[in-house]
């Protein structure tokens, strides 16, 4: 047995690794209570079998690959910098990426991730064409949203419970080069960030990061990141079309103590940021897709500032209709707190493409906390502001989230379980984040 | 075949084989990946066509096979400017202590077959007048050890051969570039306790074969700590390192 985690480093959990090297060996390796890993960057016991947990990443050829469509078929293993540094000096982009670049395709997949560009052109899973699923009972399958629908729906963004995602099909988006045009906009509270956003709607990208530090009238005070592809006449001269990927320079050594983030550091650290951010404010400028999608992919193992207990990630998604009171109430009881991280990112998102997608159109808000005191406690209080305000909370970053809290964020859980069902009647397929929130007890 | 280099990778289908494969493509190669079983390369190949827009070709090549030797290097469509040799059997000490079948199957993998197809494409890169040939030896070459001199020895007589091949290749414009990689994750050392700070992934063995290969780079550790660890352990007068088990 193994002790592995995710992201968060919350909870520790024992589990029987295997590593197979072929379809066939995946296939043999699944038993009950197995789930499929890739990378590891699901926050919580999502990726972490309820028995054993089969590690995809060696599985990571590209099948095929049509430079006229842009179409791929790749093995789910596959990360997605690979993807990102292999055809990006080719002309071809991931349509949708998330906040690291570190992630499966089939981790991307089965938590159909959403990048800055939800709002307007959707989540990972709008862009994958058909998914080689070998499901509970065994069977391998071709599901697509015509063959197979159902089990198409409930694999995008079915956090891998409808069985193990082995190769996909999906679409790349054409770019001219890997820049992106950036134009920062502060907003000195969280009316001025919501407005500031709401006017986004037409840039392809848009983000806030929020200063949880800040209270009182400065409430919600945030920069907020629109993006456009750059074309190659806006490179700067010299730039080549496509920026070099780095590996992470920086790396966390070792558990810092859980006190190197305090109150002090985080209002010092975000008062300089803001200001760095007003002085760059309003002129647009190119910048490399690195540091604009994956900021923090620079730090590697970041997840390590937060000290050996690990932290969690509160991210909740709430509907548009009075959003801005339940917000500004979880700002405000964060902020009184003072123990959140200064990573605060606000975003508004767009319909969700599967049954189990975290994505609803409203605005979402993902904040970090040390696992330390009273903090679950605290974090269920806010499920329930969530849950009474019709939101809901994304299943890849949660570790502690109550079964009420689920049902009453996804209405579609029944559909969800009921092709869960067909797909692997005996109850093969099942996570420590299944066990906790799905399966019958 | 198009103008552009080309690389040939014995052992195509091993991590070490497929990383290496992978950073030459990458680097525009047009790549050769030969191995026992051709079925196994032809994923592998699709990959390296799809992501770099190389041409990949698949060959059968055994080993252990030394009489297939000749015939293989002429039946390839055209002489690589790279040849890189990852074939190797770690075995199990254990039983080759005692299982004669076992210590020939380790010796002649590691030392017999990969030295002389090595030697056979150095003859043909010295008529050429060009040409880099790798040779993935091993730290454990550097000194028999207790626990695998089955293996070390016969990674010692592949280290000793390329290094007498390398002084007399330099002079006819070819180059040999003797890689020894410690510990790397990969199926080879899978369920075996490795040394986390002295262990490293495929693909940084494959980049570091690319650079040893760019900048005709003689002897390769991997990792600079590794060349450490070897120094010492090579230093330790016999009496003392008789006494260690490791």
């Amino acid at each position: 047995m193994t002790l592995v985690s995710g992201w968060g480093r919350f909870p520790v959990v024992d589990t029987e690794m295997l590593r197979p090297r072929s379809f066939e060996a995946v296939g043999e390796a699944v038993v009950s209570g197995t789930v499929a890993r890739g990378n590891g960057r699901a926050y919580g016991d999502a990726a972490i079998g309820a028995a054993r947990t089969v590690a995809m990443t060696g599985f990571d050829r590209v099948r095929s690959f049509d430079s006229a469509t842009g179409r791929i078929r790749l093995e789910a293993g596959m990360l997605l910098s690979d993807l990102i540094d292999t055809f990006g000096p080719r002309g071809f982009l991931p349509f949708v990426v998330p906040g690291t670049r570190f992630v499966s395709i089939g981790g991307a997949i089965a938590a159909d991730v959403h990048g800055k560009n939800h709002h307007c052109e959707g989540g990972f899973g709008r862009y994958v064409d058909s998914i080689l699923l070998r499901t509970g009972q065994g069977e391998v399958i071709e599901a697509s949203r015509e063959q197979n629908s159902d089990a198409f729906f409930a694999t995008v963004g079915g956090m891998g419970l409808t069985g193990v995602i082995l190769e996909a099909t999906m679409r790349l988006r054409k770019v001219e080069t890997g820049w992106i045009r950036e134009r920062v906009i502060p907003a000195s509270d969280l009316d001025a960030a919501m407005r500031a956003l709401d006017a986004g709607d037409a840039a392809t990208y848009s983000v806030a990061w929020i200063d949880c530090v800040a209270r009182g009238k400065d409430l919600g005070r945030s920069l907020i990141y629109l993006g456009e592809h750059a074309g190659k006449d806006e490179l700067p001269a010299g730039a080549a079309a496509f920026p070099a990927g780095k590996d992470p320079g920086l790396a966390v050594p070792m558990d810092l103590p859980s006190m190197t983030l305090n109150r002090f550091s985080i209002r010092a650290f975000n008062e300089l940021y803001y200001r760095m951010g007003v002085r760059r404010a309003g002129r647009s400028h190119v910048v490399s897709l690195y540091p604009y999608f994956f900021p923090l992919d620079s730090i590697a193992d970041w997840n390590r500032i937060y000290g050996k207990r690990g932290f969690l990630q509160h991210q909740c998604v709430i509907p548009e209709n009075g959003a801005r009171a339940v917000l500004g109430e979880i700002l405000d009881r964060v902020a009184r707190r003072g123990d959140a991280s200064f990573l605060a990112v606000l975003k508004k998102l767009g319909q969700g493409d599967g049954i189990l997608s975290f994505p609803l159109p409203g605005y979402t808000l993902a904040l970090d906390f040390p696992v330390k005191g009273d903090i679950l406690t605290f974090l269920d209080e806010i499920d329930r502001l969530v849950v009474a305000a019709g939101g809901r909370l994304y299943l890849a970053k949660d570790a502690r989230q109550s079964r009420a809290t689920l049902e009453a964020g996804y209405p579609a859980l029944s559909r969800f379980n009921a092709i869960r069902k067909s797909l692997d009647p005996a109850g093969n397929i099942r996570s420590k984040l299944s066990q906790r929130l799905f399966d019958e007890v | 075949m198009t103008s552009r280099k080309s690389v040939l990778v014995l052992g195509g289908s091993s991590d070490i084989g497929r990383a290496a494969a992978r950073a030459f493509a990458r680097c525009g190669y047009d790549v050769g990946l030969a191995g026992r079983d051709v079925g196994v390369l032809e994923p592998d190949a699709a990959d390296l066509r799809a992501r770099y827009n190389v041409d990949v070709g698949v060959y059968r090549f055994d080993v252990l096979d030394t009489a297939s030797f000749e015939g293989f290097v002429g039946s390839l469509p055209v002489l690589p400017d790279v040849v890189i040799s990852i074939v190797g059997l770690l075995g199990v000490q254990q039983n080759a202590e005692s299982d004669l079948a076992q210590a020939t199957a380790i010796m002649r993998s590691n030392y017999e077959g990969p030295s002389l197809i090595l030697g056979l494409f150095a003859e043909r890169f010295l008529a050429r007048g060009s040409g880099t040939l790798v040779g993935v030896s091993s730290v454990a070459g550097d000194r028999g050890r207790a626990s695998n001199y089955v293996y070390g020895s016969a990674k010692a007589g592949f280290s000793a051969f390329l290094s007498g091949l390398r002084a007399r290749a330099s002079r006819g414009g070819v180059h040999v570039v003797t890689v020894k990689p410690g510990f790397v994750r990969t199926r080879m050392t899978e369920g075996m306790k490795l040394i986390g700070p002295l262990t490293v992934e495929a693909s940084v063995v494959g980049d570091a074969i690319l650079r040893a290969v760019e900048n005709k780079t003689d002897v390769v550790y991997v990792s600079g700590k590794w060349r450490l660890v070897m120094l010492i352990i090579k230093t330790l007068p016999e009496a003392v390192f008789k006494k260690l088990k490791f």
